[in-house]
């Protein structure tokens, strides 16, 4: 793989990664601790041709990607707790109206300003829910920051593929650490945007699907005129108060990214061939994890992990699998719990067990390794 | 009775906001905090948007508040304040409270001008008895110096940074005093730490006043302007000096500028020892200074003819006696 190694900062490993996706429009809203991202798009996005705009709140950030999205430009914003909580209507707008779009997260501690320079991953809930109504959506996440480049990059292909705002939960630790990375000049996988072959003055429904259920665009203002709309909508985007219309649309919208789960299941399994003992971790704690698996395995303790990436939908079967020898699973995260009671759900064993810090603190190998010896009866 | 105005009264007056906070040197925002507050002879509760001033301000167990102090979130301050007096209303309507007590929002120009803008124009609108007081340094400083509906033309920020694509920020400022007026508050004023006795008159009268009032505080910030740590009452001078920043009060809808220089300065003499404006003395961007000076000579210029409109007409002249036929 050709490219340039860098020694460079989370943040700006995704604003790489969008810049190599084919970014065209960012609005962002300064807030620690993504700021990053905007101050360098800020720079480096007009000066390829694309379009920078900062705006007033992150609910304007939001809502002018969705615009930007629809006239047929690749978008992003980023933010962070408070920011994202702001987002939540018009995130569901994009899910509503399918729109792609991607969200970073930076998460800090939380609730409300919490503590806006500390690390959390308190958001994985709010990143599935935070939005009123039933619905499905993409949340990918990383834990170095090739990945979170390789990532960013999935994130806008999941958009385009699915038509739908994915969520890029990171947190602040991946945001802020500075790391190598290698930036390849070409090799990874762009989804471009699908483009509906209706030509001019024919008919074109927005959202009629394809036989494999994608939903070919047509750039808003372009050669078709066509309606847009939060409210429940027909093939031709006109709302409509008829229960089989919404029932079709709901079960639409959830099923397209429910039932292809497995196709956006992204993780990495070390060593859990052997494992006695399994970690599902995610993030910057799955660093710490990684930690541990390399510290138990040298001490003899046969210990496996698995590093999700993909948060939502959450691979229920793949956590299954990987712990299918297993007896005891740890959950690895910072938060009170958020994927450990996904894990529970997805496991057969009743062994599962919850390592976590949510003080602001960034979890260690050796928060791991306390609970480890306690669940192993090798005492406190 | 009030303190009287004068520096040997207010010395011995005890500081509401206190020494030891974590405000960077040289900031005018706790100058300008200590001002409102040193004025006010009222009970005073605040709400605080977030901001550099709430953040620095209130630091695990220490607080340099000696007023009771809610932090809101960053887009909310005037909802938040809100509904304390509305409740304080309503408390002392039944009986329950008889205190006289007055209102403040503190917040910066993100939390004022962009952010908090719906939440400010709501509380206007709806007529809360408070004082609004925007400490305006025009960015958001406290993320990092990006640009804000306050940044002035031509600043360099990291939003809107001068490279190949932009010579610093394109568009003027919001007018937000003015546009806090046209919602037909009895009181808006813009003032300057530099011109202590105006400020502190202003929030005097303001406290007055009953119903929503709103002050534009300029508060220079030297990481973000790029000056001198020690010279934030000097630039919020030359603010007022160069028409930049005029001083001015609009009551009931009748504009009076307050502090008239003795002579308008040029506006260079305010951007010059800016690090933000650097860029603009380059011979290529003749035109900013050009345009900035153009826009500050048009803002004064129409903010005379708005006093005038309102100014007691000229004695007439006596009236010629009637000759009788």
């Amino acid at each position: 793989m050709s490219g340039t190694l860098r020694f460079i900062q989370g943040n700006e490993a995704v604003v790489e990664g969008a810049l190599y996706a084919g970014l065209g429009f960012y609005a962002g809203y300064p807030i620690t601790p993504s700021t990053e991202i905007t101050e360098l798009l800020a720079e480096r996005l007009p000066k390829r041709g694309g379009t920078f705009i900062q705006m007033e709140d992150e609910i304007a950030s939001m809502c002018s990607i969705i615009g930007a999205s629809l006239t047929g430009k690749k978008v992003m914003t980023a933010t962070s707790g408070p920011g994202f909580s702001l987002m939540q209507e018009a995130i569901g707008y994009a899910v509503m109206a399918e729109v792609p779009c991607v969200v970073v997260n930076v998460q800090r501690s939380g609730p409300s300003t919490g503590l806006p320079t500390a690390v959390a991953q308190g958001d994985v809930m709010q990143a599935r829910w935070g939005t009123h109504g039933d619905h499905a959506i993409i949340a990918l996440t990383a834990s170095n920051l090739q990945d979170v480049f390789k990532l960013t990059i999935e994130a806008f292909n999941m958009a385009e593929t699915y038509r739908t705002p994915v969520i890029l939960l990171l947190d602040e630790v991946v945001g802020h650490m500075r790391e190598k990375v290698i930036i390849p000049n070409e090799g990874e996988f762009v989804v471009q945007r699908l483009i509906t072959s209706v030509p001019e003055g024919t008919d074109y429904h927005p959202y009629l699907a394809r036989e494999d259920g994608r939903l070919p665009m047509s750039d808003f203002g372009g050669v078709h005129r066509y309606n847009v709309t939060g409210l429940v909508h027909d093939m031709w985007g006109f709302p409509s108060n008829d229960p089989t219309v919404a029932y079709n649309l709901l079960r639409h919208l959830v099923d397209k990214i429910e039932k292809r789960s497995h196709e956006i299941a992204r993780y990495q399994e070390h060593r859990i061939e052997d494992a006695d003992i399994l970690i599902v971790s995610y993030g910057s704690s799955a660093r710490s994890a990684l930690h541990m698996i390399e510290k138990g395995r040298d001490s003899g303790i046969r210990i496996g992990l698995l590093e999700l990436n993909t948060i939502w939908p959450f691979p229920y079967e793949v956590v299954r699998r990987a712990a299918e020898r297993t007896e005891i699973v740890l959950v690895v995260e910072m938060n009170m719990g958020q994927v450990y009671q996904e894990v529970r759900r997805a496991v057969k064993t009743d062994r599962v067990y919850l390592v976590n810090r949510f003080d602001g603190v960034f979890i260690s190998h050796n928060d791991i390794e306390k609970t480890l010896n306690v669940v192993m009866g090798r005492g406190v | 009775m009030a303190t009287p105005l004068t520096l040997k009264e207010l010395s011995r007056k005890e500081e509401l906001f206190t020494p030891g906070h974590r405000l960077c040197a040289g900031c005018g925002a706790p100058t300008v905090v200590k001002m409102v507050l040193l004025a006010t002879d009222y009970p005073v509760i605040a709400s605080n948007s977030t901001g550099c001033l709430e953040v620095s301000s209130c630091i695990s167990e220490y607080t340099a508040w000696k007023i009771p102090w809610i932090h809101s979130a960053f887009e909310n301050a005037a909802a938040t304040i809100s509904g304390v007096e509305t409740m304080y209303r309503s408390l002392k309507k039944q009986g329950k409270i008889s205190d006289e007590i007055k209102f403040v929002s503190f917040a910066g120009d993100g939390g004022t001008y962009d952010i908090g803008f719906q939440s400010l124009s709501g509380a206007m609108e709806r007529g809360h008895d408070m004082t609004y007081i925007c400490y305006d340094n025009g960015a958001y400083m406290n993320t990092g110096i990006q640009r804000s509906s306050a940044t002035p033309f031509g600043a360099d920020t990291t939003t809107c940074p001068v490279g190949s694509h932009i010579p610093g920020k394109l568009q003027q400022r919001k007018d937000m005093t003015k546009i806090i007026a046209q919602h037909g508050v009895p009181y808006v004023a813009q003032c300057s730490p530099s011109h202590w006795g105006d400020l502190m008159k202003k929030v005097r009268k303001a406290h007055e006043i009953k119903g929503p009032k709103f002050l534009n505080i300029i508060a220079p910030c030297n990481r973000g302007w790029r000056t001198q740590s020690d010279d934030a009452i000097k630039m919020a001078k030359l603010a007022v000096e160069t028409c930049y920043w005029p001083l001015f009060e609009i009551e009931n809808g009748v504009t009076k500028i307050t502090q008239r220089p003795r002579e308008k300065k040029p506006l260079i003499d305010f951007l010059k020892p800016q690090g933000r404006f650097k860029h603009m003395f380059a011979p290529e961007n003749e035109w900013m200074l050009k345009a900035a000076q153009e826009h500050v000579d048009a803002y004064w210029e129409r903010l005379e003819k708005e006093e005038a409109c309102f100014a007691p007409p000229a004695p007439a002249a006596a009236e010629a006696p009637k000759v009788a036929d």
